[in-house]
């Protein structure tokens, strides 16, 4: 039973991985995000200089692009091209936690409302209605300048933010899917709720809210690139906003401050975008069927 | 139709309160107050702090500063910036002059320019020209906003320097129309740039969707034009998802302008906000907040009133 099981689920993954590699953009994303998470694994090894490390001096400071410093140095005589390697790290560890915070609300918020229906369901709706006319970036924004800057809060605040779409996506599958034969038959052996929503509904409703974190990696990358631009991101780390941030001080004697990082960041964004496009075509059943 | 309008606007009314409650109770659980801030002062005599914080109300409990905040706001009285020391009515308005002429430019430069690539894309698919506007939306998409502006600056600002670096009239001796319109063209055109790439990207893709269906075929067959074809038929089709989008963008007049507002120095209201926030300006961070939210709600409706103009197949009742 469970060798079926296992079986099954491999071959499931053959299936989408057939329809997925043929959209070549896609592909390409999952490759540009896979040397960017080897990078930031291997940060440490991979980075010439310590990226905190100042030079006292003036010669050190604002050096152009050359071969000692292939990216260049800060106003601090910090290399910028190590200071890009750490920073990966910093925009992908907030990217996925704060999707992954958004998707497992908005699953489990969206699932409750569609499947209970009812008084449940419109006060959830209404909640939901009334955070969305929040601006969101400014709620972060306020969030992060009162109550200090760390890197756990900018990711925690981000997820907590953005999971009203997955709820409304959520919620419109389980009112198409709870009315159909195979949930009547799940309910008539007897199955819990619990099982019906996890193990029946959730898996052939899922594929938006998978579809939607991914953009959302790439949307929360932004998020945080613009808050430590503003100032708020966490100053014990390097991230790309943290280096656009630095550069605004300097940016009109070195041109080579803002373009790296912002090249970065349009790179991992379009890579997450990319494999959202993706998986939207290879798993939306709509689609398969033409 | 008017009652459907009548119904929403009231059904508006208890969501408006909520938003301000969430808004107070969140800023008053911040640690600090604007008395705090503006004496930053160590040696100001406490005695004279206590005094302050008593002449602004922030000495009662808090339940009764949001009665009293509540009144106020029904009598239509927003209440008093302690940074300003000024009404926080007369600061908005005046800042969101700035950042609607901002934004509103941006908002016709995207509309313009991405309708036009979007349906130009659209009409060979796969060639060369799609694929390169394709790609370059994709970039330009992807791309933050507050970045390209520090690009665009650096580049017809400092490298090449034909238009200012920042602010929204020359100091001395500025401020007519023509300065106005100078400063606007770099901070318009990096809101604008996003903005753009994201009508192309709509347009193209609804495009494509509609040019495989029937009646296009159908409208082929009867002998059509080329340009009834496209625009008498497909683009009219194409308008529904883009009053959607442009429904859900009109919030965005008023707060999606902040970064870029912020690296031009623009004088706009989401460079108010934040300074603001900073700031502790309780009441000033309030009601931007609750003005953002009155304007999303009525801007859902206005998407939802003009969906049924535009779609006759919607009807409310």
């Amino acid at each position: 039973m469970k060798i079926a099981l296992v079986r099954s689920r491999i071959k499931n993954f053959t299936g989408f991985w057939q329809q997925f590699s043929k959209n070549r953009a896609a592909v390409l994303g999952v490759i540009i995000i896979c040397c960017m998470v080897l990078t930031a694994i291997f940060a440490p090894w991979l980075a010439p200089y310590d990226p905190f490390k100042m030079q006292i001096g003036r010669q050190y400071r604002y050096q152009e692009p050359s071969s000692t410093h292939i990216l260049g140095t800060d106003r601090f005589g910090r290399d910028v091209f190590s200071r890009l390697i750490w920073g990966t790290r910093v925009s992908l560890f907030i990217g996925f936690i704060a999707a992954s915070i958004a998707a497992v609300i908005g699953i489990t918020v969206g699932a409750i409302s569609g499947f209970y229906g009812g008084t449940i369901d419109n006060v959830i709706m209404r909640f939901v209605d009334i955070f969305l006319t929040i601006p969101t970036f400014f709620l972060i924004l306020m969030v992060a300048a009162m109550f200090g800057n760390s890197i756990w809060h900018v990711m925690v605040i981000i997820g907590l933010t953005s999971w009203p779409g997955t709820t409304r996506q959520i919620r419109a599958q389980f009112l198409s899917l709870k009315e159909r034969p195979f949930v009547e038959a799940a309910r008539s052996l007897g199955a819990s709720k619990r099982h019906i929503i996890f193990r029946e509904i959730l898996p052939n409703g899922v594929f938006p809210a998978i579809v939607s974190m991914s953009f959302r990696v790439g949307g929360a990358i932004l998020t945080e690139a613009g808050l430590s631009f503003l100032g708020l991101g966490d100053p014990n780390q390097v991230s790309w906003g943290w280096m656009l941030n630095d550069a605004l001080q300097s940016f009109l004697v070195a041109w080579w401050l803002p373009v790296f990082p912002g090249i970065v960041i349009t790179i991992i964004v379009i890579a997450f975008n990319l494999v959202g496009d993706g998986l939207n075509d290879a798993l939306n059943p709509r689609l398969k069927e033409r | 139709m008017r009652k459907f309008i009548l119904k929403r606007i009231l059904q508006m009314i208890p969501l408006i309160i909520i938003s301000i409650t969430i808004n107070f109770v969140l800023i008053r659980m911040a640690p600090g107050d604007p008395i705090q801030y503006l004496m930053s002062d160590p040696d100001a005599p406490a005695a004279y702090i206590d005094e302050l914080r008593a002449a602004h109300g922030l000495d009662k409990p808090i339940h009764i500063q949001f009665i009293i905040y509540m009144r106020k706001v029904f009598t239509g009285d927003l209440g008093y910036s302690f940074f300003f020391n000024q009404p926080v009515i007369g600061i908005i308005l005046e800042r969101i002059q700035a950042t609607l002429l901002l934004t509103v430019t941006a908002f016709l430069i995207s509309l313009v320019f991405g309708v036009t690539f979007g349906v130009i894309a659209s009409k060979k698919p796969y060639s060369l020209t799609d694929t390169s506007l394709s790609i370059s939306s994709m970039i330009v998409w992807a791309m933050p906003s507050f970045w390209v502006a520090m690009l665009l600056i650096v580049i017809f600002a400092v490298k090449i320097p034909i238009f200012p670096i920042g602010g929204m009239q020359t100091p001395a001796g500025g401020g007519d129309l023509q300065d106005i319109l100078w400063h606007l063209v770099l901070p318009a055109s990096a809101l604008g740039l996003g903005g753009m790439a994201g009508y192309t990207r709509l347009i193209r893709a609804n495009m494509l969707e509609e040019m495989g269906k029937d009646y296009i075929i159908y409208a082929w067959s009867k002998g059509l034009s080329e340009r009834s074809v496209y625009y008498g038929h497909a683009f009219r089709n194409v308008l529904l998802p883009m009053v959607t989008s442009i429904g859900l963008r009109l919030r965005f007049l008023f707060t999606g302008a902040a970064l870029t507002e912020i690296v031009f120095g623009w004088p706009g209201i989401g460079r108010l906000l934040n300074e603001s926030i900073f700031r502790r300006d309780y009441y000033m961070i309030s009601s931007i907040f609750v003005m953002i939210a009155i304007v999303t709600m009525l801007s859902n409706l206005l998407a939802d009133v003009m969906y049924a103009y535009i779609d006759p197949r919607i009807r409310y009742r």
